[in-house]
């Protein structure tokens, strides 16, 4: 994670929360889960956010390639009802303990 | 017998094995009957030599036969075409570029290059960014264009970029990691020459245009209530 310069922060990515899996009443699903992503809320708008890049970052207590900082990387594949909601999938599906956490949702692979 | 030109056949390979005309088709397609016709219904014959053909076959018999039967690889002749350029990026387009070192950075475009990917500049006086290759996957186009007329890109290419070879060099090791040290930090002077080349003309076309110079020193970010998909770059 190298920045150009020092103190100043980009914000590329839209900030995004995990629901939880792909379910039914009784089952769920795993492999697939679902994001609110912020100020989307109808499944039109969800069009501009399909195959965009996200990804889970959390923080761990042993230090991988330098860094206490780890990351399951993802991508927006559908909407999710009528409501804005998003499917996505992940490299590795994501861990239980993340429904509520925060996703970056970011703004590649363009196409504006 | 006439010096050979290199026999190219008429029947091109569809499958290892498999070629595409028949036998009868190749008859016609190497015009045989043409050559009997013209030869009286007969085809032209050479004297046969008898013993010289011999000792020459001999000759020929390799040395080595590999163990097992080699298999010739699929030949594959397909080449890419160069990744289409989206309509809204045209050379002197700002572009944002979103991920890497220089995100958030707005950057102009110059041209493609012939690996498909975007040559773009800072300019390097007023971003920090230098002539550097950009995916277009990874950048935004915005509406606002420079005047890029007056720049000469022609030089530059995907080669300009290569890694430069590494000299090998195994005297000791102290040597060895005395030379690796000045290889790495020096970025050649002829690389810097060009950059100046390219931006003292773009510097002029960005002065010219009110405030321009400003908007491509600050970087992009969004911010509170800023939704991308509503966003007209």
């Amino acid at each position: 994670m190298v920045k150009g310069r020092q103190g100043e922060r980009v914000r590329l990515y839209v900030r995004g929360t995990i629901l939880g899996y792909k379910r039914s009443k009784s089952n769920q699903y795993p492999n697939t889960s679902l994001i609110q992503i912020e100020g989307v809320n109808s499944k039109e708008e969800v069009a501009w956010y399909q195959g965009k890049k996200m990804a889970y970052i959390y923080k761990a207590k042993v230090k991988q390639d330098g860094t206490h900082y780890r990351c399951i990387w993802g991508k927006v594949i559908r909407p999710h009802g009528n409501s804005g909601v998003v499917r996505a999938k992940f490299k590795s599906n994501l861990p239980p303990k993340s429904m509520g956490a925060r996703v970056r949702v970011f703004m590649y692979p363009s196409n504006i | 017998m006439a010096p050979k030109t290199p026999r190219v056949t008429r029947n091109p390979e569809l499958i290892r094995g498999v070629r595409k005309h028949s036998r009868s088709q190749m008859y016609h397609k190497r015009g045989l009957w043409a050559i009997k016709a013209k030869n009286g219904g007969k085809f032209p014959t050479h004297d046969k030599k008898s013993v010289g053909a011999e000792p020459a076959a001999a000759e020929k018999a390799p040395k080595f036969y590999p163990a097992d039967d080699v298999k010739k690889p699929l030949s594959n002749k397909r080449k890419h075409k160069p990744t289409k350029l989206r309509a809204s990026i045209i050379p002197g387009t700002v572009l944002i570029i979103l991920t890497g070192r220089f995100k958030g950075k707005r950057v102009v475009f110059l041209k493609q290059l012939a690996s498909g990917l975007l040559l773009v500049t800072g300019p390097f006086k007023i971003n920090g960014v230098p002539l550097r290759r950009v995916n277009q996957s990874y950048v935004v186009a915005t509406s606002t264009k420079v005047d890029i007329s007056g720049v000469n890109v022609e030089k530059i290419d995907d080669k300009y970029f290569a890694k430069q070879a590494e000299k090998k060099n195994k005297k000791g090791e102290t040597e060895f990691f005395e030379a690796e040290k000045e290889e790495k930090n020096v970025l050649p002077a002829e690389k810097k020459d060009d950059q100046k080349a390219v931006d003292a003309v773009l510097l002029k076309a960005i002065e010219s245009v009110p405030e321009l110079k400003f908007y491509l020193g600050a970087r992009f970010s969004l911010k509170a209530g800023m939704k991308p998909h509503e966003l007209v770059f």
